[in-house]
């Protein structure tokens, strides 16, 4: 036998803390995240879910998909209660009634969840500089409920709420730019990731993990049901995000900005829309137009991280 | 064996309905789901491991052989594991019923 | 030896909180409350008390953080007043039904609108249902001693519920009472360390939150239901033993000169001490009134109240809200429900008042009660009676 040059099991955690069992859909790209977040996070974590897709479908009473401890409580609150977690371990191992141990306290929720009905309570977590890690896993829409839209739907996506009729497009406003928010309340870490590059995503789930401090990671989840897409092409659809630029990978440490890939020339979003059902209805002109403003967006992200990279030199 | 929860009555409900067995979930046979299902060439697979990488389930497991393969009581036949072997060493075939 | 202070009762009562050696403040400031908040956090500051404060953004994260805080297992507290404790109230629901120990103060607001930040116990019955124990405190000492109570309550392993301690808005939270502050070691002494038996902690881990479908959500409900009701025996235990150390006793149903009494005045809160100087006056004239309060609102303590008023004629209910269209008087209507299927029971008069802060002075006691009396032999074509208002 070759030696190989690629053996999974040697590349990532094993353990399987998030376990199969669960009701995900057939091909959910969201849930693969989660499980290899979870190999990511280890046993010492602890993770505050928001109601979604990962919640319900991890926990039909009395049975979990969890190996770590668990808690769900409502939508919008999940940095909230992230945030009592961490502090009240915090105090109870300054008070010697827990062993000092290095927990990774976790905030897990969709889209919806962190840049819609959640902004609230993630934006005073991190202006309070809580020591966690809030994990977006974005879906663009509300998909637990149906496939409505939210703030993450991109532009002239079909969704429940914001349909492709006669006189609409669909989502008539652009993607909200939720780590660039992120960026904005100073916190060490941010990073965007897609499970269709597993080891970026888990390096930078443990990253964030071993960050001190709050960090943000915004991971690309693709989703058959909602997106219209077959379910074997879940892996390839996120490689298709990441290659035509509408969903850059990067990290942004204390501010400055770094690619973790970058192309010279992207693949025109035409290949990454045409295998989604709700893309389908896009004239070329929309099509012309979303073009421009994905390269447009994606140079300016480049310059950021050209920026960050002189200002480095020059330091 | 531990009641289902269509058996179960408010006095064995555990305070604040917490569930107290990680990863009791596994129980749940997901693989009723499939309406297809990924059968693997052992002579053309290397062994890498990047269908188990990137199952949505996590049902695929390394066996003594090293061949890597999707466990059925889970899998949902979403068919990632195909397109995803570099070799073409899976291929999907219809559930029969 | 305890310290008998002259302090506000705000301060009083986060001297309480410090006292119990709280490890976890998540709190978000609200007229009356803040005098609360503030001086925890000075505590806080100065190192007089080792916990996190966590200036939180809106009281709906308060009560989040407060349930991260219990569910890892530290001793948790929250305050809060009217429109506060209303944002919080989806959060409410998850606090009792996952069975958090955890204790807030609600110093009693009216709701807008229009906005008013004078006190009625309209927040009070907007949280009736959440499943939390509800306690309603009449002055400073009641305030300090069951913030210390509430705490051990909570987190008695034959209870585990969160508690809400009731006090009147302005009319406790900003006054200045005599009060007997117990020392820390008799605080140590009578209340353990919070020991929850199923926090989150990676050794056991445990999933808080499942999701519950019609095939069994049903009997998590009746379990929560039962284990509140349940809760009423560990509660008067909790009090007792605080009598054997403290000194004062602490009852589901207070009485106040009910003996030979035909006739009953009914309050919660600050405003049965100002009852009780009518009640003195009006004994004095020679008429057979008595004063009797609910101290313990949740759960209902159905039989103390009816042994309380099983010889009355006549009971005469204050309320301070309102439900709107409903039966009026919101605590009158599920006291006339606890007598309903009693063979003798009083004639229950509901009366309306002090609403947004509106004082109700002795003399406006007077008026209640013999307005009471007269509705009582005379009757009334109304559901309940308001009092006070200028028509």
């Amino acid at each position: 036998m070759q030696d190989y040059t690629v053996y999974v099991p040697k590349l990532i955690p094993k353990w399987e803390s998030f376990v199969p069992g669960h009701r995900a859909c057939i091909g959910c790209g969201e849930v693969l995240a989660v499980r290899l977040a979870a190999k990511a996070l280890g046993r010492n974590t602890i993770v505050a879910n928001a109601t979604g897709c990962m919640e319900i479908v991890a926990s039909p009473f009395p049975h979990t998909s969890w190996s770590v401890p668990w808690i769900h409580t409502i939508f919008e609150n999940t940095a909230a209660v992230a945030s009592g977690i961490e502090a009240g371990l915090k105090v109870m191992m300054r008070k010697g009634r827990r062993p000092q141990k290095d927990i990774h306290v976790t905030a897990i929720a969709g889209d919806g969840g962190t840049s819609d009905i959640g902004l609230q309570a993630l934006s005073g977590a991190f202006e309070r500089r809580h020591n966690f890690t809030y994990l977006c896993f974005d879906n663009e829409a509300y998909m637990n409920t149906g496939i409505q839209r939210s703030s993450a739907t991109p532009y002239g996506a079909t969704t429940t709420t914001s349909p492709a009729g006669k006189v609409s497009i669909g989502q008539v406003t652009w993607k909200k730019n939720m780590p660039a928010i992120a960026v904005a309340h100073g916190i060490p870490y941010v990073a965007t990731a897609c499970p269709s590059y597993p080891f970026d995503l888990i390096a930078k789930i443990e990253k964030a993990a071993a960050t001190i401090g709050p960090a943000y990671v915004h991971i690309f989840s693709v989703c058959p049901t909602g997106w219209r897409c077959a379910t074997d092409l879940t892996i390839r659809i996120g490689r298709l995000a990441v290659t035509t630029g509408i969903f850059p990978l990067y990290e942004v440490e204390d501010g400055q900005y770094k690619m973790s890939i970058d192309f010279p020339k992207l693949r025109p979003i035409t290949d990454y829309m045409k295998l989604q059902g709700r893309f389908g209805h896009l004239s070329s002109d929309i099509i012309d137009q979303i073009q421009l403003t994905v390269v447009k967006k994606y140079e300016e992200l480049r310059e950021k991280s050209v920026a960050s990279i002189d200002a480095e030199d020059k330091s | 064996m531990a009641k289902t929860e269509s058996e179960m009555t408010w006095e064995d409900i555990e305070i604040g309905a917490i569930a107290t067995s990680p990863g009791s979930a596994r129980q749940y046979q997901t693989g009723y789901w499939r309406s297809q299902r990924p059968i693997l060439d052992k002579s053309k697979c290397i062994k890498c491991g990047l269908c188990y990488l990137f199952c949505p389930e996590g049902c695929i497991k390394e066996s003594k052989e090293g061949y890597f393969e999707a466990d059925l009581f889970h899998c949902k036949g979403c068919g990632i594991c195909y397109r995803e072997c570099w070799p073409i060493a899976i291929k999907m075939v219809e559930e029969e019923e | 030896m305890a310290n008998r202070v002259g302090v506000e009762v705000s301060i009083a009562l986060a001297e309480a909180v410090g006292l119990a050696n709280t490890d976890v403040i998540a709190a978000y400031p609200i007229t009356p409350q803040t005098h609360i908040v503030e001086h925890l956090s000075e505590l806080v500051a100065d190192g007089e008390l080792d916990a996190a404060f966590i200036p939180v953004e809106s009281e709906h994260s308060a009560m989040s953080a407060c349930l991260g805080s219990a569910a890892a297992g530290a001793r948790t507290f929250t305050a809060t007043a009217g429109q506060g404790l209303e944002l919080m109230h989806e959060v409410l629901y998850i606090a009792s039904s996952m069975q958090l120990p955890i204790v807030m103060a609600v110093a009693n607001r009216a709701l807008s609108s229009p906005l008013s930040v004078w006190s009625d116990h309209s927040d009070a019955m907007a949280v009736r249902d959440t499943g939390w124990i509800q306690i309603f405190v009449e002055n400073g000492q009641e305030a300090v001693d069951n913030i210390i109570c509430a705490f051990k309550m909570a987190e008695d392993h034959r209870i585990l519920l969160p508690v809400m301690v009731h006090l009147d808005g302005f009319y406790l939270t900003h006054v200045i009472e005599p009060v007997m502050l117990p020392n820390r070691r008799e605080v140590d002494n009578f209340l353990p360390p919070n020991d929850y038996p199923l926090p989150l902690w990676p050794e056991n881990p445990v999933a808080m939150g499942d999701f519950a479908p019609p095939v069994i959500y049903f009997e998590t409900k009746v379990a929560q239901e039962m284990n509140l009701r349940k809760a009423k025996g560990p509660i008067i235990e909790t009090w007792e033993e605080f009598n054997k150390t403290f000194k004062r006793h602490y009852q589901p149903v207070e009485l106040y000169k009910c003996e030979n009494a035909k006739v009953l005045l009914f309050t919660m809160g600050s405003v049965s001490e100002t009852a009780m100087t009518t009640i003195d006056k009006m004994r004095e004239g020679g008429q057979e009134v008595g004063l009797v309060r609910l101290r313990l609102w949740r759960p209902f303590p159905y039989e103390e109240f009816r042994n309380a008023v099983k010889d009355v004629e006549t009971l005469i209910v204050l309320d301070k809200a309102i439900s709107f269209g409903g039966p009026g008087g919101p605590v009158c209507s599920e006291l006339r429900s606890a007598l309903y299927n009693e063979s003798k029971k009083p004639k229950i008069v509901s009366i309306v008042a002090g609403l947004g802060g509106r004082d109700i002075t002795t003399s406006d006691f007077e008026q209640i009660i013999n307005r009471g009396i007269d509705i009582a032999q005379h009757g009334s074509d109304k559901e309940y009676e308001i009092y006070g208002v200028r028509e």
